[in-house]
């Protein structure tokens, strides 16, 4: 994403003659671009439903005025964020890559793969795969308790609740 | 006589021996989840949710009512013990709880804490019994303009109350009353948002958003923290009963803080978080003996108010959530969600249509909390033995079972995707400090009011005038207006930040 130049057009001329374009907030300065962002886009949206009268308010019309509300709030906090000084620039500090992608892209290869091998074999996947998120990982205790939890599901969701879940992989048949 | 008859039918509904038998399941995993640190009870309702859908109504929501209340129980276990509060609202009891252990008063500390809120847990069910049927009657006589108003003030005091920037918690509820619009229509038919995709036309799934953002969400910051060690104070659990001198002590507080948790929950955005905050403070500065223990070192007082606060705040936030269908906080929202799956709609109309379960679930929310004192108090070398369990075995479990739960739902693996990308959108939130809740609350609201603005439009030909000549419906406008510039004077919005600031 590109930085947006905070000294456009609309910038905020009220502010004192001191004012700096350092971003004080970056938590908040980049809260106020998402918003915008989200915001305008959902009005954007809106544009393609009938808006009707007011006295008949159509599909596009709450959407329209939520997604233009919401943009404003954005612009409100990014400006906020150029102009309150608050503690040492409120970095958006480190991300945790793996925990994060672990678990989404285990939760992805378990959406993929539980209706072609079944709960035995996607389940006891997912949760090994997930348990690597850790850095504590360890091997055996993974597999240990992939399997426990595999049975554990089964018992709960499958025996006990009767819900309709694929359980073999597509070679073994239904 | 009629609250006598009522409650009659209601403890009738909850001493039926399947009733009894959810209202156990559910203190037992509130406790655990209490006792767990780094899961929360959102995270748990939302994982039960699929599970619960083949359940009647009335034992579902007993369950899921005794998570939540449980959980409040379990978190000062470990907020005493450990010193991390397993519940966002037993932060409070973690400063002089912990201290009383570090003395070898782990047991009466413990105890303090049980026995105060089964104390408010008692007062708590009577309160939401009395009031909730002077609230229903005054619902009735609502009419869109007036419910819209509603619950734009229950929006704006869930934010109010809540930590956190007040700008960004707004704007977190527009969005959620945004993503609600992915949907069908239900005046025209027109699929919006929906990008095409048929799972969407439906709408998306607020167990995907809860799961994604509460239960995934979690784990990921969890495990981005790093690992500290831990002190239990395991061998020191004994002496579990009070001393007199204690119970003199802890009674006026466990008092004072029912009092003020009853009230504080009942508001929207409430709940329990502030309702110990609001305890603790006032304890501090209720006047006390001279040789007593100062706050922060181990005093009783410290513990009694707050439990008592937060868990009469759990029972009476029950209030806005069967009266008017206006959940107070996330949990209460998911439970107003799983009414609506159920088929039962949520306002006013709950006590008149459904009374074995509005009634049912009153009544079972005190057999629970006699429930929670056994199990806290003889067992609780039980749950010790589970802080001992390392979060590595926890959080694959957790995965599973949300992910099974996902798939459930409606049986297709669309809402596992869906929760992923609500697991990577809950990081986005969580890195830029904005507060996920208030996106859940106003999801589930975004429906409800989009219908209400709209029939109040079409009463009044178009009239946006309606909300302010309607006096019901301006007042509630009024008071959420005069929230926001409350909260919005300097000295006022600096002692908000204070007040949340161990958050």
């Amino acid at each position: 994403m590109a930085k947006p130049e905070p000294s456009s057009t609309n910038g905020p001329r009220s502010f004192r003659k001191h004012w700096t374009l350092r971003i004080k907030s970056q938590r908040d300065f980049w809260s106020g671009v998402l918003f915008i962002v989200l915001g305008t886009g959902f009005a954007w949206g809106a544009l393609d439903y009938s808006f009707g009268a007011a006295a008949m308010p159509g599909p596009g019309y709450f959407p329209f005025g939520l997604g233009l509300i919401l943009a404003f709030l954005g612009l409100t906090i990014l400006l906020k964020s150029l102009a309150a000084e608050v503690n040492a620039g409120d970095p958006i500090g480190g991300i945790a890559w793996r925990p994060l992608l672990t678990i989404v892209s285990s939760l992805a290869i378990f959406g993929v793969s539980l209706s072609c091998l079944g709960l035995f074999l996607a389940l006891p996947l997912l949760a090994f795969l997930s348990a690597m998120a850790s850095e504590e990982f360890r091997w055996r205790e993974a597999v240990v308790n992939a399997c426990l939890l595999t049975l554990g599901s089964w018992a709960i969701f499958v025996w006990g609740l009767g819900l309709l879940i694929p359980l073999k992989p597509w070679f073994l048949g239904p | 006589m009629d609250l006598l008859a009522n409650l009659g039918l209601g403890f009738g509904v909850a001493f039926s021996a399947q009733n009894l038998l959810y209202a156990f399941l559910g203190v037992v995993l509130g406790t655990l989840i209490g006792v767990l640190p780094g899961l929360g009870p959102v995270a748990t309702v939302a994982m039960l949710l699929p599970s619960v859908y083949v359940l009647d109504a009335t034992p579902a929501l007993i369950l899921l009512a005794g998570i939540y209340y449980g959980a409040q129980y379990g978190g000062s276990t470990t907020a005493i013990l450990i010193n991390v509060p397993g519940e966002a609202s037993s932060v409070v009891t973690a400063m002089d709880g912990y201290q009383m252990a570090r003395k070898g008063r782990a047991g009466v500390a413990l105890a303090t804490a049980a026995l105060s809120s089964f104390f408010a847990g008692c007062v708590g069910t009577i309160v939401v019994a009395a009031f909730a049927p002077v609230l229903t009657e005054l619902a009735f006589r609502f009419g869109p303009a007036e419910y819209f108003s509603l619950m734009v003030l229950g929006l704006i005091g869930a934010v109010v109350l809540a930590s956190g920037s007040l700008l960004k918690a707004i704007a977190m509820v527009v969005l959620g009353l945004l993503l609600g619009q992915v949907t069908t229509d239900v005046i025209t038919g027109v699929q919006r948002y929906s990008l095409g995709i048929a799972e969407l036309y439906d709408g998306i799934s607020f167990v995907a958003i809860a799961m994604g953002m509460f239960g995934f969400g979690e784990i990921i910051v969890n495990l981005g923290r790093t690992v500290e060690q831990r002190e239990v104070f395991t061998r020191n659990v004994k002496g579990l009963w009070p001393s007199r001198r204690d119970f003199k002590d802890m009674i006026p507080a466990a008092l004072r803080g029912t009092m003020l948790g009853s009230l504080l929950g009942i508001l929207p955005g409430g709940g329990t978080l502030l309702s110990s905050f609001t305890a603790y403070s006032l304890e501090k500065k209720a006047r006390s003996r001279q040789d007593e223990v100062p706050f922060g070192q181990g005093n009783i007082r410290g513990v009694a108010g707050p439990e008592a606060a937060n868990n009469a705040a759990a029972q009476t936030s029950f209030i806005p959530m069967l009266t008017l269908g206006i959940p107070p906080n996330a949990v209460m929202a998911l439970m107003v969600g799983a009414m609506i799956i159920m088929g039962i709609q949520p306002g006013p109309q709950v006590m008149t249509a459904n009374p074995q379960l509005f009634w049912g679930l009153i009544a079972s929310m005190w057999v629970g909390n006699l429930m929670l004192v056994i199990l806290n108090l003889p067992l609780i070398g039980i749950w010790i033995k589970l802080l001992t369990v390392p979060y590595r075995f926890l959080f694959p479990a957790i995965v599973v079972f949300c992910s099974v739960g996902l798939y459930t739902l409606n049986y297709n693996t669309f809402d596992i995707f869906s929760g992923g990308i609500f697991t990577i959108a809950g990081y986005v939130f969580h890195k830029l400090s904005c507060e996920p809740a208030p996106l859940l609350l106003g999801f589930i609201l975004g429906p409800m009011m989009e219908e209400n603005l709209r029939r109040a439009l079409l009463l009044s030909r178009g009239d946006w005038s309606v909300f302010i000549t309607s006096p019901m419906s301006a007042l509630l406008l009024v008071i959420a207006m005069s929230m926001i510039l409350f909260v919005m004077i300097p000295s006022i919005s600096r002692k908000r930040q204070e007040a949340f600031v161990d958050d």
